[in-house]
């Protein structure tokens, strides 16, 4: 496909000087992280002894807060991923096949979180937590109940786009007709359909929670974020050695992302013009909407 | 097409057992014709665990939040709590956050806006457009705790940049005080994730400009300045104000940054909200946090609701 670009664009050298300049001016902080860790003390100079450290496992018990921080942190992902999808898969397509007039309610519960700051949502969570950890205990698990909450938005943007891109209702009659059960029309026809829609969702939340540091924090719980906090105070430099792994790792997991949406994206999106539905309508949504695109095109096999 | 291969499990899964025709096909299109079905079906059933989930992990802590603002300790009614949002010390953390949500939006709105403006000319399947779209969305949720590393790395007390600046032009940008764990502090840290959160929300919007207005526009013999401020600027109007909006909201309710920078400090809401929960004893009073949280909300439903309006207004240029 030839791209000529259209007449109101800037000229080369502007958008050359723009994007440099801005370019230059962001990576000063996270260039200024690596410096950091690599600093040699008192002594100056520069030295790898640290990042050494931190990949053979020569870190003493001091540190062990961030190796709980981190399992905490894996394992609330794991837990918040398969919640989320499993509350909010059936949900969408029930809502997409038998009750379309619930739609524009689901969509505003869904989005609510964003308008709902989490350091006000913590309020709330205080007192309803000290309800769950009598029923479920006090381990970490159960904040996975709130952070579906906070991922709420942008997986909704992820399965919905997806569940826009192609015609669900016909695929689930046409299989229902031809005699398939709806555990088989859910498992073998709308889930393969959906599978884009459903990794970006996992992709996302994974991303959120492993940077959550708000509810963990004033519940009083143990996360990498809390943990890396915690570390800072004795040895800033170590601490700042795992937030760059952290952002490399949700660098690349956003950039998988990014592959997941764009794929085959531009061709064949049905329902909705490609404009409308690739315009993030929420500032979450936004930070991580994908470019939906169509798995399926209704229509071209019938 | 792709279309082929994945319906294909569509007619393997019912092939077997679809023979001749079947009663099911004559009922299911007239159920679906009813434009209200009852939601007490096993189908309506389905929609119960969200319900709930959302009941109880969304619903019923805002209200909590909102609704501690009116109950003294012993849990009766009062309005002390949420009158104390009128007290001095409250008032100057909604003016600080008001302050630095306007100022780190609005640069967040220029600096984004002439990044997307830069990228208009890019192929949109390009490998520059797709750097700057995953930079962008990588940079947006590197909110919180690695932020505030990342800034006391690089302007803290021994920060690489501001060391550098000390050594290389002798400038000491503390010397009126630390102000880098104050509120000032969280200016440049915002601005670093506002910046790429503007970019991801306003290149749609300007993409949606149609090559053929600014083709008319030279045509008739306007010239770019004409272009941008006659057609595209009042065009992109109010995506522009929503982009704000939405950056604003997004630097409002923001926590993690601050909390990590100012371990003491509450000069903006959301850290005061964390002193109430803490300690208190602000302002000798209890459930001062419920009143903030309920100051938060109001403002934050203005906002988003505003928001919700520009952005119904800009989609009629983006169809």
């Amino acid at each position: 496909m030839s791209h000529v670009p259209p007449a109101h664009a800037p000229k080369a050298a502007a958008r050359t000087v723009i994007l440099v300049l801005v370019g230059l001016v962001f990576a000063v902080p996270i260039l200024s992280m690596v410096e950091f860790t690599l600093r040699g003390g008192l002594a100056g100079g520069y030295t790898l002894d640290r990042w050494i450290a931190v990949f053979s496992g020569q870190l003493d018990a001091s540190y062990r807060p961030i190796w709980t921080g981190l399992a905490n942190s894996a394992l609330l992902a794991v837990i918040t991923v398969l919640l989320t999808l499993a509350i909010l898969v059936p949900t969408l397509i029930l809502v997409q096949l038998r009750f379309p007039f619930l739609r524009r309610a689901v969509e505003f519960l869904c989005l609510l979180p964003i308008s709902v700051p989490a350091i006000v949502l913590v309020v709330g969570l205080a007192p309803v937590y000290s309800v769950v950890a009598r029923i479920f205990g006090s381990g970490v698990w159960p904040l996975s109940f709130a952070y579906g909450i906070t991922v709420l938005p942008f997986a909704y943007r992820a399965i919905q786009s997806n569940l826009d891109a192609f015609d669900a209702k016909t695929l689930s009659e046409a299989a229902r007709s031809l005699g398939a059960g709806w555990i088989t029309v859910f498992l073998r026809v709308l889930l393969p359909s959906l599978r884009r829609g459903v990794l970006a969702a996992a992709i996302i939340a994974l991303a959120v929670v492993l940077g959550e540091y708000t509810i963990a924090s004033l519940l009083n719980r143990v996360n990498l974020q809390t943990a890396l906090v915690l570390i800072s105070k004795n040895d800033p430099f170590t601490a700042v050695i795992f937030a760059l792994l952290a952002l490399i790792f949700v660098g690349i997991l956003l950039f998988v992302l990014g592959r997941v949406g764009s794929g085959t994206a531009g061709s064949g999106r049905t329902p909705k013009p490609p404009r409308a539905a690739r315009r993030p309508r929420s500032a979450v949504a936004a930070a991580t909407t994908p470019t939906p695109s169509a798995p399926l095109v209704p229509g071209a096999s019938s | 097409m792709t279309s082929v291969a994945s319906s294909a499990p569509v007619a393997t899964a019912a092939g077997p057992a679809s023979g001749t025709i079947s009663p099911p096909q004559g009922r299911r299109p007239r159920r679906l014709r009813l434009s209200r079905p009852a939601l007490l079906t096993p189908a309506g059933i389905g929609l119960l665990p969200f319900a709930v989930w959302v009941l109880l992990f969304l619903a019923v802590p805002t209200l909590l939040a909102l609704g501690t603002g009116f109950l003294d300790g012993d849990g009766s009614f009062t309005l002390t709590n949420v009158e104390a949002l009128g007290d001095p010390f409250v008032l100057s953390g909604f003016g600080a956050s008001f302050g630095i949500s306007a100022v780190t939006a609005l640069v967040g709105v220029i600096v984004g806006g002439l990044v997307c403006y830069a990228l208009l000319g890019a192929n949109p399947e390009g490998p520059l457009r797709s750097t700057v779209d995953a930079i962008s969305g990588v940079l947006a949720q590197f909110g919180g705790v690695m932020l505030a590393f990342a800034f006391v790395a690089t302007i803290g007390i021994q920060g690489f940049f501001k060391v550098w600046l000390e050594t290389t032009f002798g400038i000491d940008i503390f010397a009126d005080g630390v102000w880098l764990y104050e509120v000032p502090g969280l200016i440049l840290p915002y601005i670093y994730f506002q910046v790429p959160l503007m970019v991801i929300t306003f290149l749609p919007a300007l993409e949606g400009l149609k090559p053929q207005w600014a083709e008319a526009n030279a045509t008739l013999g306007g010239t770019a300045r004409v272009y941008w401020t006659r057609i595209a600027l009042p065009v992109l109007a109010p995506s522009l104000l929503g982009s704000f909006l939405l950056l604003f909201a997004n630097s409002f309710s923001s926590y993690a940054t601050a909390a990590a920078l100012t371990s003491q400090g509450a000069g903006i809401v959301p850290l005061q909200i964390r002193a109430a929960l803490t300690s208190e004893t602000v302002l000798g009073r209890e459930n001062l946090a419920g009143a903030l949280a309920l100051g938060m909300i109001v403002v934050m439903a203005v906002v988003m609701t505003l928001y919700a309006l520009l952005q119904r207004r800009a989609a009629r240029w983006q169809r």
